[in-house]
């Protein structure tokens, strides 16, 4: 194991997939020369030159398309798109095209392409720069949707998906990017659709995605001086989404909370909710709950901006009501 | 003659302090910055102030105007005050968007301001919108786009030229190319570097212009209106400019991407202190003016900074509304 922050251990499967795959490519506005506008490409340009690093003009739909094409004809494309709301311009291409492509073809093409960026709210970004979207994507047949909550797993399921023949998605909360945590060497791949369970527990269940998983995490550890015992589970990836192991450690608390900061309706919550009640309904001993940001654009004043989005505070008193049920 | 004197009197003036004005502001922003008053990113306009400027001269009210990440300047141009868009980057009550939007969301639709934007491209397609609404309700107003070279090369330029061009809808396509889009030269983002040559391609009229000339842009924008309003068509103007900031508070003026001699060869061609220099050369404003003007904007955006300053936060409570218009 060494120290590496998220973006690190990002970097660090990007360039062990490249140096293994001529194939690879990466595109997006800065990831050649200058590295990435998080870093995400910095110091690959050097060693694989301006056609494996392409600098692409503002373009999303353009070049969302144009790896489409590149992915049928024998090339894996990694479209580094920023910020997850850049790529809402190619949804034509996204949705009509790239997801369905394998499906159309009856099995005869593959899509093996990669898009990866931030989402997340927390810097007063305001709405054009906040957006997560993944519910959108989970939504749609054809897509993996990978959500890394620690530099561990950004390595992991970013090796995967740099090796998964469909269409996936790599999400990087915009909080996480500078997180420091011990990241194994060399090889370190994490299988898609398999939970990890943070922390063990026996009162409830929390579901959390990405940074919530932190929030989560330092909750559990406040009320486990209150002899609150919470168990706290990181999907990895919403699509594939395990399943088993919520229903597992629900077997065991009785109770869930699935702490998400997108927005609620038709999302990952109410997706959870709905497996939870129709295959383990006589293990709740508590309606289930789901905290989500608020369902509005993301606001940019400081003081609005904490209103739409769920904080240690608003966890604790959600986990609170749900063990008073 | 006396009244061509008067009328340039008034011209020259209100272009000098809109350029003094956006100037001044955006050093003040760009040291909030630095002091941590900004939460989000400040995209400041320093160099380009003759292009809003100028084009901004020409337009009503009524006339909309859709403008990108680097705004500042066209609201300021517009006629929204040193004191709301301060406060908007503040994130303050008083903000022109109530701090809903800051720095790449910046609203005065009253004025025909209809927004900035963090997205680069739709203010294309959206100003063509309102042309067409202009044509259908025969108002006589027009939809102003500004936008930087970088989205030159997005399908948004693309369509909304060719729709605007096949409707003739009075709209004013105005590409500010500062030669770079964040960092990205326009030479590598295009085999074409003439973006006004575009236009021929969508058979509608396009101009190059200096665009740190303020009277060079005022007069290409000025023939541009006056065919809209006539209901000649759009025309697409490339006015030729350069920031001098980096393209980001924050960031590093010069890196990989061009060197420190390119920006002082540009600060030599500084829009404000050029148009000083004609100004005091032709005479159509005393200098003593142009001095009482300037010691009038700086006390104006002190007294606007101090007072966003103070000014309250928007009340976290009000974060869902606006969504709808209608309850239901
Ligand atoms: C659709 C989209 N993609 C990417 C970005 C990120 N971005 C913000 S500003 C910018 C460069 C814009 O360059 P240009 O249009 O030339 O304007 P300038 O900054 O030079 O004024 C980029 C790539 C964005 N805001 N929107």
């Amino acid at each position: 194991m060494t120290e590496r922050t998220f973006t690190e251990a990002a970097r660090e499967a990007l360039s062990d997939a490249m140096d293994a795959d001529p194939t690879i490519f990466v595109v997006g506005e800065g990831a050649g020369e200058r590295g990435g506008n998080f870093e995400t490409t910095a110091g690959l340009y050097e060693k694989h030159g301006p056609v494996r690093l392409c600098d692409t003009p503002i373009c999303e739909r353009g070049f969302i398309g144009m790896c489409t094409g590149a992915a049928m004809t024998g090339t894996r494309p990694v479209v580094d798109f920023m910020f997850t709301d850049f790529i809402l311009d190619g949804l034509g291409e996204l949705i009509n095209q790239t997801s369905k492509m394998q499906y159309m073809s009856n099995g005869r093409l593959k899509m093996p392409m990669v898009l990866r960026g931030c989402i997340g709210i927390g810097h007063s970004a305001a709405t054009h720069h906040s957006g997560s979207y993944y519910p959108l994507f989970v939504h749609i047949p054809g897509f993996r949707v990978a959500l890394p909550s620690n530099p561990a797993d950004a390595k992991g399921l970013f090796a995967t998906a740099l090796r998964s023949e469909d269409p996936v998605f790599f999400m990087e909360h915009r909080h996480l990017l500078n997180l420091k945590g011990p990241v194994p060497e060399g090889e370190h791949r994490v299988p898609f659709g398999q939970a990890a369970v943070a922390r063990e527990g026996t009162d409830a269940t929390v579901v959390a995605l990405t940074v919530m998983v932190h929030h989560a995490l330092q909750i559990a550890e406040e009320l486990s001086g209150e002899g609150v015992s919470l168990e706290i589970i990181d999907p990895r990836t919403v699509a594939p989404l395990d399943t088993e192991t919520i229903l597992e450690s629900v077997r065991k608390t009785g109770r869930l909370l699935i702490v998400d900061e997108t927005f609620m309706p038709c999302g990952i919550g109410a997706e959870i909710s709905a497996h939870v009640t129709e295959h383990g309904f006589d293990e709740l001993d508590a309606p289930i709950m789901r905290l989500n940001g608020a369902h509005v654009p993301t606001p940019y004043s400081p003081s609005l901006e904490q209103a739409v989005v769920p904080d240690r505070a608003s966890i604790e008193q959600a986990v609170r009501e749900l063990l008073a049920e | 003659m006396h009244g061509d004197r008067g009328e340039r009197f008034e011209l020259h003036r209100w272009l000098y302090r809109t350029m003094f004005t956006i100037r001044t502001v955006e050093e003040r922003l760009a040291r909030s910055f630095m002091a941590g008053l900004i939460h989000g990113a400040c995209h400041t306009y320093v160099g380009e102030e003759a292009v809003a400027t100028g084009v901004c001269a020409g337009l009503t009210d009524d006339d909309a105007v859709f403008s990108t990440h680097r705004g500042h300047g066209h609201a300021l141009a517009k006629g929204v005050s040193p004191a709301a868009l301060i406060a908007e980057l503040y994130g303050r009550e008083t903000g022109i968007s109530h701090g809903r939007g800051g720095s790449m969301h910046l609203f005065a639709p009253e004025i025909g301001l209809m927004g900035t934007s963090g997205i680069v491209g739709p203010c294309i397609l959206q100003a063509a919108g309102a042309g067409y609404s202009a044509k259908l309700l025969e108002n006589g107003s027009i939809g102003v786009a500004f936008f930087g070279d970088g989205a030159v090369g997005n399908g948004a330029f693309h369509e909304g030229l060719n729709l605007a061009a096949i409707y003739d809808l009075p709209v004013l396509f105005v590409c500010e190319n500062n030669l770079y889009a964040t960092e990205v030269p326009f030479s590598y983002a295009s085999r074409n570097p003439d973006v006004a040559s575009r236009a021929s391609g969508y058979g509608i009229a396009g101009i190059g212009v200096d665009g740190n000339d303020v009277l060079a842009v005022h007069e290409a924008a000025t023939g541009a209106i006056r065919r809209a309003r006539a209901g000649e068509g759009p025309t697409l103007i490339e006015a030729r400019t350069y920031r001098t900031r980096p393209h980001a508070e924050g960031m590093s003026p010069t890196g990989v991407y061009r060197t420190e001699e390119e920006v002082a060869e540009w600060r030599e061609k500084d829009p404000i202190s050029r148009f000083r220099s004609r100004i005091l050369s032709e005479g159509t404003v005393p200098e003593s003016d142009l001095d009482r003007i300037e010691s009038d904007v700086r006390a104006e955006v002190d007294e606007a900074e101090r007072e966003a300053a103070a000014a309250p936060w928007p009340d976290g409570g009000t974060a869902p509304s606006h969504v709808y218009r209608e309850t239901t």
